[in-house]
């Protein structure tokens, strides 16, 4: 399994064990404040809680935490930026550049401070950022919610192209055709449970 | 020249202009006469009080003695330091935060004058070691205090742009070091504005006390100088000390940002 998670338990509830294949897509809906973006947290060791996760049966626990990360790759459903200038966030500007085609972004973007960008640019360019880490698991947290249906088709495809590379993906998406397109199996969590859909 | 004494009827008259502004208050319905006269006579019943306990630690002059007031004025310093900002860092994060920065700042350029320039005789001379400590202090508070209502408010503010590099995989050291050096920066610029100022917009308050007092102009500005150099440093290591004190119990062992200790 490429991704294994045992009694995770935090504010998101729990216990959760789930596992998740090289390749496999994972979608998780569920009500407004379900404890959907902390399930991802949690799994990315972004907050604190209990239980044990590991990736191709290594233990988290044996993996340096900015290690573990890289690996296991969380975007938040509005990512944060740390400098005023788009391109100072892409210190491997050509990688960047390869990929912004691809998600119909302009490359003329990256010289642009980053409040000038739309919200969906900014969704697409944190994407990016991520996938230049070349992670294993890629945890998505609403990546299509602030995107117009072509935007929201190409990062599909993205992802599709990700997951035929072996890549797992747990998506939290309100879209359920969504999963269905990317191939996902369906969870629903509510009330601190996580339960087939 | 022999310092002027001053006599109690000296400072009655003086206060007359206390009374000044309380009776500026009146005419003007500020409603600050009575705070102005509370705050006059808490400042000379205060100051009165200090002198005998000074007198008498002076007199007495034990290690232990002066070691343990200075420890009570480092306390009360790090209780201020921790009241300060609006945030506030859960089981005395903030307490633990200011006291350790302001005891470490004048410890050590306290120590460190008594030990270069000054060297009295003996070294811990309580004459020398508390009005010293107590300088330090105050100006070791503000820095970290600064420091600290900079750190805190920063990081909620920045929330979500340490933890995007946290989960890229970037050390939370390198992910909060804007964090640190903003924080730095606000303790340090009054100590650098007070400098650049001396002598010219103000002539500082313990120069001009120690010349009243009847020291010679040349004797009182190295004595400026001396201390102001001292307090430069004690301001540079309050500073750093409350933001990476803070900074420390915002984190844990798996490199996480803990905003859930801030409350």
């Amino acid at each position: 399994m490429r991704l294994t998670a045992e009694g995770l338990t935090g504010a998101a509830g729990g216990p959760f064990d789930f596992s998740l294949g090289a390749g496999e897509a994972m979608a998780i809906t569920g009500p407004s404040g379900a404890g959907k973006s902390v399930l991802l947290r949690m799994i990315a060791d972004l907050d604190p809680h209990e239980g044990d996760v590991s990736l191709d049966g290594v233990a988290r626990a044996q993996m340096a935490a900015p290690a573990w990360r890289r690996r296991v790759a969380y975007l938040a459903a509005e990512p944060g930026w740390w400098h005023d200038e788009t391109a100072a966030h892409f210190p491997e500007r050509a990688r960047a550049e390869a990929l912004m085609p691809d998600l119909a972004l302009e490359v003329k973007l990256l010289d642009q401070p980053v409040h000038r960008l739309s919200t969906g640019e900014r969704m697409r360019l944190a994407l990016i950022r991520i996938l230049l880490n070349e992670p294993a698991v890629l945890l998505l947290d609403e990546p299509t919610g602030a995107l117009d249906p072509h935007a929201t088709a190409l990062v599909e495809g993205i992802l599709l192209d990700r997951l035929r590379a072996g890549v797992s993906v747990m998506i939290v998406t309100h879209d359920m055709a969504q999963a269905g397109r990317l191939g996902a199996r369906r969870y629903h969590l509510a009330a601190g449970v996580l339960s087939p859909a | 020249m022999s310092p002027i004494l001053l006599t109690p009827v000296d400072l009655l008259v003086a206060s007359s202009l206390v009374v000044l502004d309380a009776v500026v208050s009146v005419w003007l319905g500020l409603r600050l006469h009575k705070q102005v006269l509370v705050a006059a006579v808490r400042c000379a019943v205060q100051l009165v009080l200090v002198g005998y306990l000074l007198r008498y630690v002076f007199a007495i002059d034990t290690p232990a003695l002066t070691l343990g007031l200075i420890l009570v004025m480092v306390a009360i310093a790090g209780r201020e330091v921790a009241a300060r900002p609006e945030r506030r860092l859960v089981r005395y994060g903030n307490q633990i935060a200011g006291l350790s920065a302001v005891a470490l700042a004048t410890f050590v350029t306290a120590t460190f004058a008594l030990a270069t320039a000054l060297r009295p005789h003996p070294w811990y001379a309580a004459r020398y070691a508390i009005p010293l400590a107590g300088i330090m202090l105050g100006n070791a508070l503000n820095a970290a205090s600064l420091s600290l209502d900079a750190l805190l408010s920063g990081v909620m503010r920045e929330r979500s742009a340490i933890e995007a590099q946290l989960a890229l995989g970037v050390r939370f050291g390198e992910a909060t070091k804007p964090l640190i050096r903003a924080a730095v920066r606000r303790g340090i610029l009054p100590i650098i504005n007070v400098m650049s100022a001396a002598g010219i917009v103000t002539l500082p308050g313990i120069m001009t006390g120690q010349i009243l007092a009847g020291l010679s102009p040349i004797e009182a500005v190295k004595y400026q100088i001396l201390l102001m150099f001292l307090l430069a440093g004690a301001t540079g290591i309050a500073a750093v000390g409350a933001a990476y004190f803070a900074m420390a119990r915002l984190t844990d062992g798996r490199e996480r940002l803990r905003v859930d200790r801030l409350v």
